[in-house]
């Protein structure tokens, strides 16, 4: 059994615990990082992740691309959508194509 | 043209060179096949995933949008309190699925609530409607959510996959097989090389030995001749 973990700023990820997601809010990319690293260990499958803090450790987020286990996924926060997640995609496609070819590189 | 190879010319080693070459240019054909293979599949999944971010971006700002309002009007301690202790809980079970020998996780989730219609952790004196909407739009938003992860993974995983493979072909296609070739060409060209070389030191040879008889014979004739007339 697996169990789904968001890492973000208090205010964004409050309402992610009524659904019953396990929440660990933090602002420091600091302590995201170490959460992201614990909670990595543990029986997290996926990783929700804020944008805002995503930037910051994006780092220590690919050390977890090439593994099946956890997911780490940007969403954004509530400050709104910065292109963050989409980016991801982005650079997946060029990572496999050697150029993106498909979202056109519009920013 | 390619380097070659610091081998010795020799038959034995232009056997097992050839036995490469052969398995380089199988081991090409797959690895081009798998690659078109799997590009064909990423990028459909690609494209997908862009979609199912872009849906999920837009419906989590309605999500936030409603949390926003709801805290303006609701003092943060309740607001906290109300979302202290959740009613549901989600349990997430991990499968497998292979697409062209790339392993993918398949998540697939259970909701632990007693009532499925009654997801609200807290009562309705206090709270406001917008709360209420933002939680079972999250709530709704949620297996999407998981998809979208899902599909990243499988984006991401594949990516992977698939720069290896274009490495590898790459790799065969420019440098092993071009130096193969010209290994065993050069070993070839120094075989023949020392094929000809032999026959004309075997025609030499030959020619030596032949005059060394006519000459003999000579001699010899010119003995018997003389030897005749002395008589």
């Amino acid at each position: 059994m697996y169990k789904i973990g968001v890492i973000g700023e208090r205010d964004s990820v409050l309402g992610f615990k009524a659904v019953g997601l396990d929440v660990f809010p933090t602002s420091k990319g600091e302590e995201a990082k170490h959460t992201l690293h614990r909670i990595a260990k543990e029986d997290y499958a996926i990783i929700y992740i804020t944008e805002g803090l995503a930037v910051q450790i994006q780092k220590d987020i690919d050390e977890y691309k090439d593994l099946k286990i956890p997911a780490v996924i940007t969403i954004p926060g509530k400050e709104g959508s910065s292109g963050a997640g989409m980016d991801n995609v982005r650079k997946s496609v060029e990572r496999a194509v050697g150029a993106d070819i498909l979202f056109g590189g519009d920013k | 043209m390619a380097e070659r190879m610091n081998v010795n010319p020799t038959r034995m080693m232009l056997t097992s060179l050839k036995k490469r070459l052969k398995t380089a240019t199988r081991g090409h054909k797959l690895m081009k096949d798998k690659r078109d293979e799997l590009m064909k599949e990423f990028l459909e999944l690609a494209r997908e995933n862009g979609r199912l971010r872009q849906e999920v971006e837009e419906k989590l700002a309605d999500v936030y949008k409603n949390f926003t309002v709801a805290s303006a009007i609701m003092s943060s301690e309740v607001m906290e309190e109300s979302l202290m202790f959740p009613k549901q809980g989600v349990m997430l079970e991990v499968g497998n699925r292979n697409i062209m020998s790339v392993d993918v996780p398949v998540f697939t989730f259970k909701t632990t609530a007693e009532d499925p219609t009654n997801i609200f952790p807290y009562g309705f004196a206090r709270t406001t409607g917008e709360l209420d909407n933002a939680i079972s739009a999250l709530s709704d938003l949620f297996p999407l959510m998981l998809e979208l992860a899902a599909k990243e993974k499988e984006t991401s995983l594949l990516a992977a996959e698939l720069e290896k493979t274009r490495r590898r072909v790459n790799a065969l296609e420019y440098v092993m097989i071009p130096r193969l070739t010209a290994t065993i060409k050069y070993i070839q060209m120094k075989l023949d090389e020392n094929e000809r070389g032999n026959q004309t030191r075997l025609m030499k040879v030959k020619d030596m030995m032949l005059a060394e008889v006519i000459q003999e014979k000579r001699e010899n004739d010119m003995r018997e001749l003389e030897s005749y007339v002395g008589e």
